[in-house]
Formats: structure tokens, C-alpha cells, sequence
């Protein structure tokens, strides 16, 4: 049930191998397809129906009758649609000319406004703004507190006139808040409101109030990625009742795929500015269109994958093993694979981390049914060996694996499985380390367009051109030019990350992708 | 840089990983399907209508109190209202937002029900969230039944419509809420769910309701990791006059789960009710934490009740969130929060389908009282009045 729009299409297309061009017939098989992969990502249902429409129109037009296949021309179309809407028209936040900048709040129960506004406070902070939170939210229990410690942890102050718990008039505070800010010099100013329903007629009023009173710079509208079809209903609602300039994604660090972001956009018309992805104060950042578009098609996410694994990686372990798998640095030994395989674990969910895997689409049955425990009788399987074995794995014969197979209470099969597929694997990757690609994955559909938008375009051509230039050398081995390499990324991360808007962040990867000896076919995983 | 390194890696991995799954695939028998688990053994002759254990007490449905808005911080305790009346509220706020039920209706009530209508009924079925796959199937019996007993009339039209739509909620499932323990030790309720689904509230939304069937009820703030948690959690324990075992913040969430539950069997109490750290289900780590917090809490008494606390307005990823959450600490009902909004929460069709895990709470708004027991044919009819 969670097939990608892209496996979905290959199966509609399965009797089409060999055509050139798509019928009027094809396209409406496809377009119940892509109607079927929107609504299972969330997409609100009217905003389907458009986009489906949208897509049919130009699938029709000439730009089709180009070489590739028709599922990949019109997996491309899709994913092509859904960056123009999801990224067409990103702005900048507006600050005030006079007096502070006065942003505002606004969602339903649980979206994290109250989380946001801490990061919020900390990413302005980090600008050298001086923000002040405002706790509006009056309603829930202990909010005023919550947001007390955030402010702590952020080291931002907290405008806190009223305990809370449903005492204390927020309209008030809000009207307050703006004096002090005023008279201690702060230049921004984040009021959080409580979580109201979109039917919530009096609790709109309120919300309406705080804004009335305030005269907010941005309203922002702050929503969860995990709502549903009822997302378009809400995001109106709030657009009546508060009026709103911008929407912040939040818990987009979870598995929701965020159809929710396609339909407020583009029902709305209001862009996605940030998204919020993660219980630490920064995680927090500007929305990259493209990498949600793959993410509501369910393509292979290699952009995420590798900032998680970032995030939980040894990267000594991991560069020591990668070089073992180069040729540098002895043998990649089965205790660096049981090293390996234990980081990956801190990654999540194997099964998950194989679905980002792009072309991983076509074995998504086994994926399915792939029992997590699977990767603890492999380690069993190792941990049932000598040392010896382990790092010389082709000393196992018969009555080794015997002994194996008793050890961790598998059969000979299972150890014969493993050591085989060992072998193999090994080969392979020395082998695309040199520069094969990566034989028996065949096809890397749902690849296009990631990276096609933002600043990912300018600067892509300079930089393919580039890696192209070095594609075929290998990483020098003296360490102080591997050094030197490393800190010319270094540096240009440091850039990147100092620009407000971090598309960068793009440029950060291409920019490593040229520094690294990759094989030709291996850059296409960074785009 | 070194994430190219990464890749090699995983990709490695993963080249394996398969590989051993492709030749392993073969001699594992197939999953067993967890629905086929839910034979439907009990008779629904005698179910009562709210499906609460909470007893049948003294009926006697007070007044829908208006639910304090504004509740005083005042010493003296709140009266809590009885589950039973709450029901008379659930009817009263699903009716207000029956343009599901009406819209089916009407479409179903036309002369003749062409392509388009059908189509029109899926719409409806799917922007209530009900998934792509219940939809299909459900206009798909709707359709043999319209064409085989041949209902252009609303009346029967109504009638069918109402007795598929109960079967999709399933009125068999026992409901009903398990907060007793066995010999002498008390019943441990563990809430879970994803960030901000309103777990700590439901915790002390359904303190209320113990309170009011007066049992003695002991609350865990488990939840140690956001701020002011626990403190939310000891604003509504006070209201009520229970009693809430706390840790340090940033503390072992399974140390203050098993400290409270401890308490509860020293002291003779009839429930403990445990609330969790809201965790996304795709976090490996704390899912494991959460592992451990029933774990640990077993050592002294079985968990009688593990609640998923899912927001109605939670689109498919509900269903992954379900599926995650029984495999860690194996869900045995559903709280389904905020439906007092737009949203239809038809994503619990999904999970009860797919999950045979229940329903058993509906949160029904911001008031204190504002849980009510899930009831299968009021939900339905609710919808379609």
C-alpha cells in the first residue's frame, strides 16, 4: 500500500515497454494512479482533483514526446508540478521598518506552536535579533510555563504577565507585550496564542483580537505534517478567521508524508516558509520545496537520509570502513560490517532507511513484510564467530560454518547466506568505489528534479561540470590534501549556513560531490 | 566529505541486507494478518449501548453541565461529570457536524446513481480520511446493495448507508475500558502517542472520569522531556484531588512509571494511569524507551490498558503510527482527540481494520469533561441526523 507513485505508474505502463509516446488512454490510467498516490500522501481531495487535471494538460502537450520512458516522463511532470507550487513565490520574512517586528502564532491544538516559538526566538537570535516571546497562550495547563523553560533553554526572555490556566486576557498581554518590547529595545517580538479549532467561532474572535491588537508583521499559520484531508478546512478556516502570511510545517522529522503542505499552498496561495523537523531547539530551518515534493511522492529521500545519518554516525568508524571498501586501509572485514549495521540501527527502522533508498521501489514487497529482528539474527550469525573469522571471513569452511550454525542457534544455510552475500556485496561496492556504478540496480526512476529548485539550480551546472572534471580520479591519499579538501568544504558549509535562507545547504553537497573522487554515475545520487 | 562515505555504507548494507531478505523470504511462513485475530466471539445480543466497564452506575444522566471554560484554580475540588451523561454531548457535537452523513444521503438518494454520484460518494468518504482502500470497498458493498435491493427510496437508501457504515466502525469490538487489575493490584493505564495528539489531557481528562466513578486513581508523569509537562499534568491532577508522581525533568521516564505504579500497589489504589512523552513513531530511541516503560512497569503490575491517544485530524500516517505503536507496547485501544473540530477522524476506520485495535474514547473539546466513551451505532447515527 505505500508503493511509490513511481512503482505505481511502472506497473501501468508494464504492457506500454517500447512505446514512444502516451496515448490519450495512458494518460487516464496514470491519472487514477497519481489521484490514488496524492490522497494516500494527504493531499486534500479538491487540490488532487486540480493537480491531477493540471498534470493531464501537460502531459498531452509536446513536451512529452521526449526520449524517456513514459512512467519517468510523467513522473517527472508530476514531481516538476508539485516544486512550481510548493516552491513558486518563497519570500522573505518582512520586518518592520519602525518599532519591533511582530510575528504571531496561529494552529490548531498540538501543532507545536508553542515549541516552534522557542526555535523560532533561537533562530532569530542566532541573527543577532533580539527577540522577546510572549506567552498568549492562556488556555491550556501549564502553557505560560512550557514556554518559560523554552525561553530558558534559548536564553530569550518570556513576557509572562498572566499565570495562565485559563486566567488573564490575552488580548491584553499581547497589547502589553508590544509596549515592553518597545521600552526594552527588543526588535522582534513572537506571540504564541492558544490551539483553536477552525469552528471554534469565539476563539477566532479572540485570535482575531491578539491581531487586531498587535498589527502583526507575519501572521504565521503553524501545522502539523501528519493532518489530513480535513487540512484544507482548517487552513481556510484560520485564513478567515486570523488571516495568515505564511505557514510553518512542523514534526516533519516523522514518517507523515505532508500532502498537507501541496493543499494549503495551494488553496491558499500562502507560501510554506519553515519547517520544523525535530525535538532539539535547532532543529528548525527554511523549507526546501523539492525535497518535500519527492518526500509527498514517496521517492527515495537521499537528501534526508544523509543529514539523519549525519546526525547519528560515528564519522570516524564511517570513514575508516569507507576506505577499507576503496582499498585504502586493509580489508572490510565483517567486524566492519557488524560496526556498520549497528550505526545504521541508530538510524531508525532498517525497513524505512532501505524505502529512502531510491530504487528501492521495486523489492518494496520484502521491504514490507522485513521483519527488523532479521538484523539481529545476523548478528548473531557474526557474533557467533572467532575473531579470526570475522576478519578473515574466507577462512570459514564446512565444519566452521557447522559451528556457527550452532552457535547462534541458525542453520548452515542461513551462515553459508550470510558469508556468501558478504562476498558479493563486498565486491560490488569495491567495485562501484572504483567507478562501476552499482551493477543489478537497475533503473533509478524517481530521481528527477530533486534539487530543481531554490538555489540548487544556479548552481548546479558549474558544479556537474566539476565533478565531471574529477569524476574519474581517486581521492588523493595524502591525508594533508584529503585535509585540505575537507576544509574547503568545511568552509563553504560555514557559508551556507550563515545565509538566512540555508539553501545552501544544496551547494554544501554538490560542492563535496565535486571533492570527492565519485564515480560519474555516483553523483546522481546527490542531485 | 565524509557523507559520500555514509552512503557506501548504508549502501552496502542495504545490497545485503536484501539480498539475505530475497533468500530468506522464501522458507518464512507469511505474517499472520492481525485482523483475522478479531473473531468476533462475543454476542452483540446483550452489549450494553455505552460500552464502558466504568459500570453501569446510578444512570441517572445529570444536566449536561456547561464544561468550565475557564476552570478556577480554587481549592475545592471539581465534581466531575458522569460518563454516562457525557454521551447525551458526544450525540449533541457530532450531529452539529453531520454534513458526512447528510452528503452521502442526499447522493445516495438520487434517482439514478450513475458514475458520477459514485464517484461524488467516494469524495465525501475520503476527505473524511477514511483512506483510498476502506472507501473502495465500502462504495463498492453499497453499490451491490443499491443494485440488488434496489433502494431509490431515502428510506432504505438511509438504512443501507447506516448499516455499512456501522460495520465499518464495527459495533462487536469490546470497548470497553480495562482499569481494574487483577488480585489485589491495581489497573495501569499507559497513554502513548506522537507530539501533541493530547495525551497529557486525556490523562487528565480520564482522571476526571475514574474520580467520578469513584475510584482511587494515581497519576504518572511519565512525560519528563518536554517543559512543563509534569506541571500540566499537577494542574489537572489538583483539580480533581488525585494525587501525580513526578520525576526530575529530563529524568528516566520508566523510574517515575514504575515509582507511581509501585505507589499504586502499596497503597491499595484502583487505578494508575501512566502519560508518556509524545514520541514520532519513526525515532527508533525512544521507541525503545517507551519499550522499556511498560516493561519496567510490569515488574509490579500488569499494564491492563495501553491507549494510542490519535488526533482526528491525522491523515494516513495514522494508520503507520498505529502499526508502530502495537509493535512496541502493544496498543489495546484508541483515544481519538479534537473531534469537536472539522476533522471526522475516519482514519480510526482504517486502523481498526487494519489493526483490530478500537476505539474506546472520543475527546470531544476543550471543557474538562469532554471525553466521552466511543459508542459504534451513536457515532453513526450521529453522523447521519
Amino acid at each position: 500500500m505505500f508503493a511509490t507513485l513511481s512503482d505505481r505508474l511502472s506497473a501501468t505502463f508494464k504492457n506500454l515497454r517500447g512505446k514512444g509516446r502516451l496515448s490519450e488512454a495512458d494518460i487516464d490510467a496514470t491519472a487514477r494512479e497519481i489521484r490514488i498516490a496524492l490522497l494516500e500522501a494527504d493531499v486534500a481531495l479538491p487540490v488532487v482533483k486540480e493537480f491531477v487535471a493540471a498534470v493531464k494538460e501537460r502531459a498531452r502537450g509536446e513536451e512529452v514526446s521526449q526520449a524517456l520512458n513514459p512512467a519517468q516522463q510523467i513522473v517527472k511532470i508530476v514531481n516538476d508540478e508539485l516544486v512550481t507550487i510548493l516552491g513558486g513565490e518563497t519570500r522573505r520574512l518582512r520586518y518592520a521598518k519602525s518599532g519591533p517586528t511582530v510575528i504571531m502564532l496561529a494552529g490548531l491544538q498540538g501543532a507545536g506552536k508553542t515549541t516552534l516559538a522557542a526555535k523560532l526566538a533561537l533562530w532569530f537570535k542566532e541573527q543577532d535579533k533580539t527577540p522577546l516571546l510572549v506567552a498568549c497562550d492562556l488556555q491550556r495547563p501549564n502553557a505560560v510555563n512550557q514556554l518559560q523553560v523554552n525561553g530558558e533553554r534559548v536564553g530569550v526572555p518570556v513576557f509572562a504577565p498572566e499565570p495562565g490556566n485559563g486566567v488573564g486576557d490575552p488580548v491584553a498581554v499581547a497589547k502589553a507585550a508590544v509596549d515592553e518590547a518597545k521600552r526594552t529595545l527588543h526588535d522582534v517580538v513572537i506571540v504564541d496564542t492558544a490551539g483553536r479549532l477552525g469552528v471554534d467561532a469565539e476563539m477566532m474572535a479572540q485570535a482575531a483580537g491578539i491581531r487586531d491588537a498587535v498589527d502583526p508583521d507575519e501572521v504565521l499559520f503553524v501545522v502539523d505534517a501528519m493532518i489530513g484531508q480535513d487540512a484544507l478546512i482548517t487552513a481556510q478556516a484560520f485564513l478567515d478567521g486570523v488571516g495568515y502570511d505564511g505557514v510553518v510545517l512542523t514534526k516533519l522529522d516523522g514518517d507523515a508524508r505532508g500532502g498537507a503542505a501541496l493543499s494549503i499552498r495551494q488553496v491558499t496561495g500562502k507560501p510554506v516558509m519553515f519547517a520544523s523537523s525535530g525535538e532539539k531547539m535547532t532543529d528548525f530551518d527554511v523549507f526546501h520545496p523539492d525535497r518535500m515534493a519527492s518526500r509527498i511522492l514517496d521517492m527515495g529521500d537521499v537528501m534526508t537520509l544523509i543529514e539523519q545519518a549525519e546526525k547519528a554516525f560515528d564519522q570516524e568508524q564511517a570513514l575508516k570502513a569507507a576506505q577499507k571498501l576503496t582499498g585504502q586501509g586493509g580489508d572490510f572485514t565483517l567486524d566492519d560490517f557488524l560496526e556498520q549495521m549497528q550505526q545504521v540501527r541508530k538510524l531508525g527502522s532498517m525497513s524505512k532507511i532501505l524505502q529512502m533508498l531510491p530504487g528501492m521501489g521495486q523489492i518494496r514487497d520484502q521491504l514490507e513484510n522485513f521483519d527488523d529482528r532479521e538484523i539481529d539474527r545476523i548478528e548473531a550469525i557474526i557474533h557467533s564467530m572467532t575473531p579470526a573469522e570475522r576478519a578473515n571471513p574466507k577462512i570459514i569452511d564446512g565444519s566452521r560454518r557447522a559451528r556457527i550454525a550452532k552457535g547462534c542457534g541458525r542453520s548452515v544455510s542461513d551462515v553459508n547466506g550470510l558469508v556468501d552475500r558478504f562476498f558479493e556485496a563486498r565486491k560490488m561496492m569495491q567495485q562501484m568505489a572504483k567507478g562501476g556504478g552499482i551493477p543489478g540496480m537497475p533503473g533509478m526512476p524517481g530521481m528527477p528534479g530533486m534539487g530543481g529548485a531554490g538555489g540548487g539550480k544556479r548552481v548546479s551546472a558549474k558544479q556537474k561540470q566539476k565533478a565531471k572534471a574529477k569524476g574519474g580520479k581517486r581521492r588523493s591519499g595524502n591525508p594533508a590534501k584529503a585535509a585540505k579538501q575537507d576544509t574547503e568544504a568545511k568552509e563553504k558549509a560555514a557559508q551556507a549556513g550563515s545565509n538566512p535562507f540555508g539553501i545552501g545547504a544544496d551547494v554544501d553537497y554538490e560542492k563535496a560531490a565535486a571533492n570527492l573522487d565519485l564515480p560519474k554515475d555516483f553523483s546522481k545520487f546527490l542531485k | 566529505m565524509t557523507w559520500l562515505y555514509l552512503i557506501l555504507g548504508i549502501a552496502l548494507l542495504a545490497l545485503l541486507l536484501v539480498g539475505l531478505l530475497v533468500a530468506g523470504r522464501r522458507r518464512q511462513a507469511p505474517p499472520t494478518d492481525s485482523t483475522d485475530l478479531l473473531a468476533p466471539e462475543q454476542e452483540p445480543a446483550e452489549a450494553p449501548p455505552e460500552g464502558t466497564s466504568l459500570d453501569d452506575l446510578l444512570e441517572a444522566p445529570e444536566e449536561p453541565e456547561a464544561p468550565e471554560e475557564s476552570a478556577p484554580t480554587a481549592p475545592v475540588l471539581e465534581k466531575p461529570e458522569k460518563p454516562a451523561s457525557r454521551l447525551v454531548r458526544l450525540r449533541q457535537r457530532l450531529a452539529g457536524s453531520g454534513a458526512l452523513g447528510r452528503g452521502l444521503l442526499g447522493l445516495l438518494s438520487r434517482d439514478n446513481l450513475d458514475e458520477d454520484t459514485w464517484e461524488a460518494i467516494e469524495d465525501l468518504l475520503i476527505g473524511a480520511d477514511i483512506g483510498v482502500g476502506p472507501t473502495q470497498e465500502l462504495v463498492e458493498r453499497l453499490r451491490t446493495r443499491m443494485r440488488v435491493e434496489g433502494g431509490a427510496d431515502g428510506g432504505s437508501a438511509r438504512e443501507i448507508l447506516r448499516e455499512e457504515l456501522i460495520a465499518l466502525v464495527d459495533p462487536t469490538l469490546d470497548r470497553s475500558l480495562d482499569v481494574s487489575g487483577a488480585d489485589g493490584r491495581p489497573g495501569v493505564v499507559l497513554v502513548v502517542g506522537v507530539n501533541g495528539t493530547g495525551k497529557t489531557t486525556t490523562v487528565g481528562k480520564l482522571a476526571r472520569i475514574l474520580v467520578a466513578e469513584e475510584r482511587t486513581t494515581l497519576l504518572a508523569a511519565a512525560d519528563t522531556f518536554r517543559a512543563a509537562a509534569t506541571e500540566q499534568l499537577a494542574t489537572w491532577g489538583e483539580r480533581v484531588g488525585v494525587e501525580v508522581v513526578r520525576g526530575p525533568e529530563g529524568g528516566d521516564p520508566a523510574s517515575v512509571a514504575f515509582e507511581a505504579v509501585k505507589r499504586g500497589v502499596d497503597d491499595n489504589l484502583d487505578t494508575v494511569v501512566v502519560d508518556t512523552a509524545g514520541r514520532l513513531q519513526n525515532k527508533q530511541g525512544l521507541m525503545d524507551e517507551l519499550g522499556k516503560v511498560k516493561r519496567v512497569i510490569e515488574k509490579q503490575a500488569p499494564v491492563t490498558e495501553v491507549l494510542l491517544v490519535l488526533d482526528a485530524t491525522t491523515g494516513q500516517n495514522g494508520l503507520i503510527q498505529a502499526k508502530v505503536f502495537s509493535e512496541v507496547v502493544d496498543v489495546t485501544g484508541i483515544a481519538l482527540t479534537k473531534l469537536d473540530g472539522s476533522a471526522k477522524g475516519g482514519i480510526v476506520v482504517a486502523v481498526q481494520r487494519q489493526l483490530g485495535v478500537p476505539v474506546k474514547l472520543v475527546g470531544l473539546g476543550e471543557g474538562a469533561d469532554d471525553l466521552a466513551p466511543f459508542d459504534a451505532a451513536a457515532f453513526v447515527d450521529a453522523l447521519l441526523s
